[in-house]
This record gives structure tokens, sequence and C-alpha cells, in this order.
């Protein structure tokens, strides 16, 4: 399972914003909402985050400390 | 394409007149697209004409002799964005790239003069327009110059990390910001400079601590 950003499909109000910034074609509208298709190609560049005016999209990071030996 | 005068209609600058008056002053309005990456002005040339976003997003940004960038705005459908050379007679003060492919309806400079001269009534509306874009910069310059952040994010990113046994929680640049008491793009700036100092290293979505004692000592000195 690839991580992917999450969509809140409650506030989405189907603008494609982020389908039209999203530079590996991740999200597809789906019935007026935005839907994430699973891809390595995803690179968290956030910018479908950042694109939403209605905050829908959120890319999350994981905080974690390099193991050292 | 033709230009849609019930987009018109939508944008502020247009607000209050009629079809009849939307229609004539579409002659004046061109269009034109960009794909994603396109530059669409460039800082310090003379364009002379400004843009309203048809349709996508576009990205106007100031760039460093570094090579620095520091955005300015994201301008999103019905927005504007270039006019301050149209009313100053200077050169571009920023750069705009579209973020992905764009539908542009442009206004040049002795077209807009003629707009004015037949509707004088959006003058106000322009005026606010403006007014909104001068409150957004002063917003962000409070930002760049009041707020050193990068102690805070410092100390979220250590309260925040996971272990093996805890169940990590996951944060936006959003949600960093909000707890910062800063704007995301201050995050953002924050987090690179500490990639660039090797304090962490971005993995996708994980953020990878590299130096936890160098981080802590951001904290400390922060306080």
């Amino acid at each position: 399972m690839v991580v992917m950003p999450v969509v809140d499909q409650e506030k989405c109000n189907g603008c494609e914003l982020c389908i039209n910034v999203c530079p590996c074609r991740a999200l597809v509208l789906v019935k007026n909402v935005i839907t994430v298709i699973e891809t390595k190609d995803c690179g968290w560049c956030i910018q479908c985050e950042v694109i939403c005016p209605s905050g829908a999209i959120t890319c999350p990071y994981e905080i974690v400390i390099e193991e050292t030996h | 394409m033709a230009i849609e005068v019930e987009f018109l209609k939508s944008i502020p600058y247009f607000s209050g007149l009629s079809l009849t008056e939307l229609d004539a002053i579409k002659q004046f309005v061109f269009e034109k697209t960009a794909e994603r990456g396109e530059l669409i002005l460039l800082e310090g040339e003379s364009a002379g004409v400004f843009f309203f976003v048809a349709s996508g997003a576009v990205k106007v940004f100031k760039t460093s002799a570094e090579g620095k960038e520091q955005i300015l705005n994201i301008v999103r459908p019905g927005e504007s964005f270039n006019e301050v050379p149209i009313f100053d007679d200077g050169t571009n003060p920023s750069s705009a790239q579209a973020m992905g492919p764009v539908v542009l309806y442009g206004v040049r400079k002795d077209s807009l003069q003629s707009i004015l001269r037949d509707y004088p009534q959006i003058a106000l509306n322009i005026i606010k327009v403006l007014a909104e874009q001068v409150r957004q910069l002063v917003s962000l310059v409070e930002d760049l110059s009041f707020r050193h952040v990068i102690g805070r994010v410092a100390k979220i990113l250590l309260e925040y990390t996971g272990d093996e046994t805890a169940l990590r929680p996951r944060l936006t640049q959003q949600e960093m910001a909000a707890m910062a008491g800063t704007a995301r793009e201050v995050v953002g700036r924050s987090l690179k400079a500490l990639e660039e100092e090797g304090v962490l290293r971005f993995d996708r979505h994980r953020i990878v601590i590299t130096d936890k004692k160098a981080l802590q000592k951001m904290v400390e000195a922060s306080l």
C-alpha cells in the first residue's frame, strides 16, 4: 500500500484545482468529489494541499528519528 | 475559445456591470493558455498586461540572486495578478508561473484605460481588489519579519516524533503552522532550512530527523 494524500470528501467542492496541479495524475473526479489513485509516482509535493481552497486535501507527515547504530 | 461573459461577471473587477456592458468589455480581453511550469511573466520585464485566472492556478514569486524563491501569492480562478505595472508604468514586480494547465484572461494597459474611461464605476472595484492584495502582502511581511519560527518548528518535530511503541501522530505543514502561530509557507521554509543544515531529511511522507541533538539545541536557543 502506498501512503497517499488524504481527501475529506465532505469538504471537497469538486473544483478540480488539485487535478490541475498534481504532477503524477493521482487525483480524479468521481461523482463530483476528488478520489485518490495510489501511485508510487506521488513525491509528496503537497501542491494539492496548498491549492485546495476548501482544505479538503491534507498531506500529513510522519515524523521519525533515524536509527543510528 | 471565446471569452465568457459569465466569467467576467463573476470577478470582483467587473462587479455591478450589466451583461450588455460586460459584452462590450469582452473585446478588450484576450485569452492566453499556459502549461504546467510555463513562465507567464518575468520579474523586471515590461509586459504591460495583467491577467485574470479563468481556470487553474498561478504562482506569483520573486527569485533572489542565489536562486531562492519566495512565493508571494497563489492566484486562483477569479483572482488577478500583475496590476502594478499597469498603474505605475514600471516593470513586472514579480514573476508568474503556471502551476498546472491554466487559462488566463489578459487585459493590456491601453485596454484597461479604455474600459475605465467608458465604465468609471469599476475604479472602486479595482481599488478594493488592490487593497485586498496590499492586505495580503502586509500579512506576509509580518510573518517574514517578526516570526522566527525555526525553534518552534524544531520543538514541534521533537514533540511529535513517534517511537516503536507509541502511535505516531501525523502532521501537515498547515497543522505545524497553526501550532507555531505562523503561516504554512514559513513552516515550509523552516523545514527546508533544517534539511539544508542536515538536521532532517524528507523521505516522501516522512520527516526523518537525522540529528536529534542539533534539533534539541535549536529548541533551547529559541527559549
